[in-house]
């Protein structure tokens, strides 16, 4: 299977092809995938040399000139060091982007913290107005960056990542999928972490949402989920844990309830290591999610579930 | 070019009309040019090198203008009035919760404004931008009306890191829509080595640097052809004060 990146970068080149408002602004990273795209399109594939600040002020101004921008490199390099150019010159300009970015929290563990930004969202929470897909395979990504640029001049930001579900799900660039239906609570898995989420509540009595569009936060569809309560909701998601937390309990305002929010711990790892590893670490590989989970929400484990989980 | 569509609505609106406009803002009814740094560049600008008037601020092939020094708009919003861009009965509620005129200006708010500003390092990235799309529109190839890009930074401003990134991008692409006109008042605390022209030479720009007073240089230095280079016309005037 190639990597929601690779997909990126086919989907991005075709769209380039049909799409005369489009352009890519890379900072270096990721260019070798975009080289054919930018011989046929040298004024619409863009690449600034390793400056992150110009990337995304080239963004704005290319929005303000009329076009449909795509901005990429790893997340710590397109939303945490250029912040304040996310928040200027695309939102005070009332100026539109696809930012789509990779590595995420936890993607390249041997690269160190230097290359993951596990508070992007969080930080772009602060912000007004943005679209978050974060897809979880990348036929995913594929439809989601579809939406992202055919989104009008709407900020949108694509969190692409390595760590893939083992199949697509019909994905629509709006609401959470119900995936799972059960009685002693409603689990919501984010993007790559479905899975792990579906192999760590397997057997146990909760209903499992799916969400691939983060922002706007589909009130609606977890407020249906979750009936007339009281509720136990636990968040599962692969960055800051609790990121999403407020936007749970401002939809079940009206109903009691409490939330759960797995993700990322705050503190700095400082390990390198594997994928598995670290979500060992933050306590998201299906055998922690599981023991949370069901003591979070009372939920029985069966002992097929539980044979699920030690293989 | 002139913009006759403006002097029909301000038929008396011209360079001896701005010290009364900029009065209407700070209540100064004395405010000579020597209280503002730009007032005579962005004379010069909308007077005689920039193509927009207020009837094309929305046309694609206009000139743009991004105000990057964004702090005492009065010299800029004066020019927008006397050009009929802005009324001039706006510039009295300068800075109050119902007028648009902010001390930063905010583009969402302004006719003809084409960036909000006021944090520094923003405007000469977006010029970028804003240049290269304007080429990807495919807007190019005329040159009567090729449409350039504008930008006013402060000599302080460049100091910031987005800027020094803008300028070695733009130089080494050869970015011959994009200029800029950096209002030097010797108000950083750390001045670039050899100058400001030398910075903008050294990353492969043209440049002109004249005495930001004199109408006729500026004139000259705004529109000196400069085929394959960005331009950067560095406009002297008195040190700043505070």
């Amino acid at each position: 299977m190639d990597t929601m990146r690779e997909r990126f970068t086919a989907v991005t080149s075709r769209l380039l092809d049909e799409e005369p408002r489009l352009a890519v602004v890379l900072a270096e990273i990721g260019t070798d995938g975009f080289a054919e795209a930018a011989r046929r399109h040298p004024d619409r594939v863009l690449n600034v040399g390793i400056r992150e600040q110009l990337l995304v002020g080239v963004g704005g101004g290319l929005a303000l000139a009329g076009m449909r921008p795509v901005l990429h490199t790893f997340a710590s390099f397109l939303v945490e060091r250029p912040f304040e150019q996310v928040k200027l010159d695309l939102g005070h300009q009332d100026a539109g982007a696809v930012l789509v970015s990779a590595y995420g929290s936890y993607d390249w563990p041997a690269g160190g913290y230097t290359h993951m930004s596990p508070g992007d969202i969080a930080l772009l929470d602060t912000l007004d107005g943005w679209t978050v897909h974060v897809p979880g395979h990348p036929d995913e990504a594929a439809t989601l960056l579809r939406h992202a640029v055919a989104a009008g001049d709407d900020k949108v930001y694509v969190r692409l990542s390595q760590q893939a579900n083992a199949a697509g799900r019909p994905v629509d660039g709006a609401g959470f999928l119900t995936v799972r239906e059960g009685r002693a609570g409603v689990v919501v898995a984010v993007g790559p972490l479905l899975d792990d989420v579906l192999a760590a509540t397997e057997g146990l009595d909760v209903t499992v949402l799916y969400a691939t569009t983060v922002r706007p936060f589909d009130a609606a569809a977890l407020r249906a989920a979750v009936g007339p309560g009281p509720a136990d909701v636990v968040l599962v998601e692969p960055y800051l844990a609790g990121t999403s937390t407020a936007y749970a309990n401002d939809a079940l305002a009206d109903v009691p309830h409490r939330v759960l929010g797995l993700g990322t711990a705050r503190g700095e790892l400082r390990r390198y290591g594997t994928v598995p590893e670290h979500l060992r670490a933050h306590g998201l590989d299906p055998a922690s999610l599981r023991e949370r989970i069901a003591a979070f929400t009372g939920a029985e484990a069966g002992t097929r579930a539980g044979t699920r989980v030690a293989a | 070019m002139t913009t006759t569509t403006a002097v029909r609505q301000r038929p008396h609106a011209g360079y001896d009309d701005l010290p009364r406009l900029m009065g209407l803002m700070t209540g100064d009814e004395k405010h000579g040019p020597a209280a503002t740094s730009t007032l005579d560049a962005l004379w010069v600008l909308y007077d005689r090198v920039l193509r927009v008037t207020p009837e094309t601020a929305g046309a694609p092939d206009r000139d743009r203008f991004l105000l990057s020094k964004g702090h005492g708009p009065m010299a800029y919003y004066a020019v927008l009035a006397a050009k009929g861009f802005l009324p001039a009965g706006w510039l009295p509620g300068f800075g109050g919760y119902d007028s648009p005129l902010g001390h930063h200006p905010d583009r969402t708010l302004l006719p003809g404004v084409e960036i909000g500003s006021g944090s520094l390092g923003h405007g000469l990235p977006l010029a970028v931008g804003t240049a290269l799309g304007l080429r990807a529109r495919g807007l190019y190839g005329r040159p009567s009306q090729d449409p350039r890009v504008w930008v006013l930074v402060g000599d302080a401003e460049l100091d910031e890191g987005s800027n020094h990134e803008a300028v070695a991008y733009a130089g080494a692409t050869g970015l011959d829509s994009l200029h800029t006109l950096v209002i030097d008042n010797s108000s950083a605390s750390h001045a670039l080595p050899g100058g400001i022209a030398a910075r903008f030479e050294a990353a492969g720009w043209s440049t002109a640097t004249v005495d930001g007073r004199d109408h006729e240089a500026l004139y000259a230095a705004c529109t000196t052809p400069h085929p394959g280079r960005a331009r950067a016309v560095i406009a002297r005037v008195e040190p700043a004060y505070n």
